[in-house]
């Protein structure tokens, strides 16, 4: 059975077919894209015309992201800025304590005693002269139910009196980096770092495990794909134990599941040598709608949190380097029996000295087990100079890039944590094609928002929240940018056969928009309204997500 | 007062790169546990690194140990391993933790003071004497060798046999200026007599103190020797640990209880650092301080003299 699609325009991604108005689908596949008469050559045909007053442009790909953000609507949200839930209700930001604490108290007054309240995407960062959240703001919501909320950044949770009075922890004696006291000795109430959440998250209702099993979170990241544009995501960063995997795949392989997720393995609890043999087991479960096989590996942290790896001279504001979260001989090992079994990796790296450093793994794993096509990316990579991008090049890395940070973070990267020079030169979109690095760009959803457009705005514009340009030579243009968020990364998941772009064999696949992305201007490419999607040739309408 | 059943339960932190012996050392704590229930969390993975003839049944997490001792792998998650340690019954009487090769043992160490009834005893931080001034020069470990040594109470100098006289020497000389506040324990197979680490049992030391008591023999770590003392004044317990710190030979540890203007209080040092808190009971004004020594005998004369100078 072949469907006609009617289109007011269609992006292929295909350079010798630029343009299209029509595409045509048989079995979830597409036949070709172009005109009408081109098409009908196919055989008989339905032409649907629901989508002829759209722009079509490929499925986009988020290719860093986590599936937990669906999760994360199940607790109320805190964030500063405006934020669309997976129904496509649109949560005003909460711009002060007293916003957060007002809306935390509407959530309270509807559930059940004796629950925990949960909220997350808090940011205090932003609030005037960056006041921090202390319990007694929280205190004011509850003094009787725990009340826990995680911070934008996932690294911070922010509880009251009742949480740290339950877990143990309201009390004197605590002498710890993580836990930040008031003058009486006693926790403030926010929690920095897994040690100092562990004993509390829990109690507030975000045990970390309980997520990867979220069945209904699952679905939630689904809708909030449909309304993004989004036919294939990556959850980055999953145990994939047989209890998420099962779940997953009887998710995803429901008729109407409109999402082909890609699912890599943390290295995490496991020897490196169990890592990739999980790996190899992994891929074999593989399906069209869930794939699995790819491993995930974090070289250090957070450059905002200071636990990121730079080089000389470090952060601006003298803070002590970051920490390795893997040995180095540990990664040496796994790009060794990576490239020996054919499984890929992808390594989060933020500062530039553990960039260095997997370059130089590589570097050595290629020269025992030479390896065309390995496809190896780096993600986050958000501080690498350009002698690394003339590397990476040389060793066959692809890139991720997290343009996103310029807006929600770039003023404080220029003011504190690696001054104005390296800030301008994060994330260097422009270098990286120059350089002919295959490149994505990511959201990391829920750290923050899935939107491909919106991160494609981000690389065109590079604007901080406050309106200063950082790195206008690292602006890309509007046509590399819809390239990146595309067939760039689907390369980085070796799918660009697969999906990508709109050509004969592709999968169906489409982003389904009412404005067209190429001839708005490109300060406005974020506003561009995402209708829906198609998905292996079915129609997923935003409105019915 | 703070009775023996609520006494919190020590963590002594075991640290170190990747090969400098950690394993080796918590298998011959095992081995000398002598009736003491050691609980081990490690950082590894897959086939848990304990000898095989200690073990007495295994899971997949949790290995149990002849003599009531077990072993388990917390993975990234330490403090909830620490949480779930707190919470067995029998209590362990002491819980070592042996940290990932690139963790900062003073992280750890801070992170015990986020679980309740727990308290550090001891930092200790392995180095393989043959290879540790080449990763210290590494572009990417040197940070994290020199960091990891300046949070040690102890630095456990191991494999100075496969050295030869000279480089022995230089080796020391060097983990003196990287780790100044620490003492340093030269040694082999990772063997460190295990009253340096090992507590007696929950709670203040117990057994008689007789001061005539004494015991030395020779040990890998070189001459190793625990004496008793009795201090019968009233002391300033400050300046005695500062005392002795500054003038025993070789003085890794001292535990015991001294009579203060202020009240009886708990006398420990561990390497370099001294610990004073008041005493969980009642002691009278009767003083009584074991001090262990590794590398020269305890000089008596000395410690005397010391408490002497604290009165
Ligand atoms: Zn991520």
């Amino acid at each position: 059975m072949t469907t006609i699609f009617r289109a007011k325009r269609i992006i292929t991604m295909n350079p010798s077919r630029p343009e299209a108005t029509h595409v045509a689908v048989r079995d979830g596949r597409i036949l070709g894209a172009g005109a009408l008469p081109e098409l009908e050559g196919w055989g008989p045909y339905d032409l649907d015309e629901r989508l002829a007053d759209k722009v079509l442009t490929p499925g986009f790909v988020e290719g860093h992201s986590h599936a937990s953000e669906g999760a994360m609507w199940r607790f109320t949200y805190c964030g500063f800025l405006d934020r669309m839930d997976p129904g496509g209700k649109v949560w005003p930001g909460a711009c002060s304590i007293d916003a957060v604490v007002e809306r935390l108290k509407e959530a309270d007054a509807k559930l059940e005693a004796g629950k925990p309240l949960s909220g997350w995407g808090l940011d205090p960062i932003y609030y005037e002269n960056s006041r921090r959240m202390t319990r007694a703001d929280l205190d004011r919501v509850s003094t009787t139910r725990p009340i826990g909320i995680i911070h934008a950044s996932g690294h911070i949770l922010q509880v009251n009196s009742k949480a740290l009075e339950m877990a143990g922890m309201l009390r004197t004696g605590i002498n710890h980096p993580g836990v930040p006291l008031d003058a009486e000795g006693l926790p403030l109430g926010e929690l920095k770092g897994p040690d100092a959440m562990t004993p509390v998250s829990p109690l507030v209702g975000l045990d970390r495990g309980l997520l990867a099993t979220d069945e209904w979170g699952l679905r939630q990241f689904a809708r909030l794909c449909v309304r993004t544009g989004v036919t294939t995501a990556t959850d980055l960063a999953n145990l994939l134990e047989d209890e998420a995997v099962d779940m997953m795949l009887r998710v995803s392989g429901e008729e109407t599941f409109p999402l082909r997720l890609v699912s890599l393995r943390v290295f995490r609890n496991t020897t490196v040598a169990g890592l990739i043999d999980h790996a190899v087991r992994l891929k074999k479960r593989s399906t069209d709608r869930l794939r699995l096989g790819i491993v995930k590996i974090v070289a250090d942290g957070s450059i905002q949190g200071f636990s990121a790896r730079l080089k000389w001279p470090g952060y601006y504001n003298g803070a002590p380097n970051g920490l390795w979260y893997v040995p180095p001989e540990h990664l040496r090992e796994a790009f060794r029996l990576a490239l020996d079994a054919g499984v890929q990796i992808h390594t989060h790296t933020n500062g530039d000295e553990a960039t260095e450093l997997v370059l130089d793994c590589i570097e050595d794993a290629l020269r025992k087990y030479p390896t065309p096509d390995h496809r190896f990316t780096l993600q986050h990579c958000q501080l690498a100079d350009a002698a690394q991008y003339r590397r990476m090049r040389k060793l066959g890395m692809c890139v991720n890039l997290f343009p996103n940070h310029h807006y929600h973070w770039g003023d404080q990267h220029y003011a504190l944590t690696v001054g104005p020079e390296r800030a301008e030169r994060m994330n260097p979109c422009a270098t990286a094609l120059a350089n002919g690095v295959p490149m994505a760009i990511h959201s990391d959803a829920p750290v923050t928002p899935l939107g491909p457009l919106f991160t494609a705005w981000c690389a065109v514009n590079r604007r901080t929240q406050s309106g200063r340009v950082l790195g206008e030579a690292e602006k890309i243009s509007v046509a590399d940018a819809l390239r990146t968020i595309t067939l760039g990364a689907a390369y980085t998941l070796k799918l660009d056969g697969e999906i990508g772009s709109i050509e004969t064999g592709k999968r169906a696949d489409f982003a389904v928009l009412e404005d067209d992305p190429t001839t708005i201007a490109p300060e406005n490419l974020k506003d561009v309204r995402v209708w829906g999607t198609v998905h292996g040739g079915k129609v997923y309408p935003a409105a019915e997500a | 007062m703070v009775s023996q059943h609520e006494a919190p339960i020590p963590v002594t932190v075991v640290g170190g790169y990747l090969g400098a012996g950690k394993t080796t050392l918590v298998n011959n704590l095992l081995r000398a546990a002598a009736g003491r229930r050691l609980a081990v969390l490690v950082n590894e993975f897959g086939a848990l690194p304990i000898d095989a003839d200690l073990i007495e049944a295994q899971d997949d997490r949790m290995i149990a140990i002849t003599g009531g001792c077990i072993c388990c792998s917390y993975g990234s998650d330490l403090v909830a391993a620490l949480i779930d340690m707190g919470r067995r019954t029998p209590k362990p009487d002491q819980i070592l933790v042996e940290t990932s090769g690139v963790a900062l043992p003073g992280g750890v160490a801070s992170a015990l003071s986020i679980v309740a009834g727990l308290r550090l005893d001891a930092v200790l931080v392995l180095a393989d004497a043959e290879t540790v001034r080449e990763r210290a020069e590494d572009r990417y470990t040197a940070d994290t060798i020199t960091r990891q040594l300046a949070d040690a109470d102890i630095v456990v100098l191991n494999k100075t046999d496969l050295l030869s006289n000279e480089a022995r020497a230089e080796r020391l000389a060097w983990m003196q200026t990287v780790a100044p506040q620490a003492r340093i324990l030269p040694t082999s197979q990772a063997r460190v007599p295990a009253d340096v680490l090992l507590l007696d049992g929950p709670g203040p030391v117990r057994g008689t103190v007789a001061a005539t008591h004494a015991h030395h023999h020779v040990h890998d770590a070189g001459l190793h020797a625990s004496e008793a003392f009795a201090i019968v004044d009233t002391v300033d317990a400050d300046r005695l640990a500062r005392e002795l710190i500054d003038r025993v030979a070789g003085l890794v540890r001292a535990k015991g209880f001294v009579a203060t203007r202020a009240g009886p209080v708990a006398l420990q040092i561990v390497g370099r650092r001294p610990v004073i808190e008041p005493a969980p009971e009642t002691i009278g004004t009767k003083g009584r301080l074991v001090v262990i020594c590794v590398g020269s005998p305890v000089d008596r004369a000395t410690v005397e003299a010391a408490i002497a100078a604290a009165r």
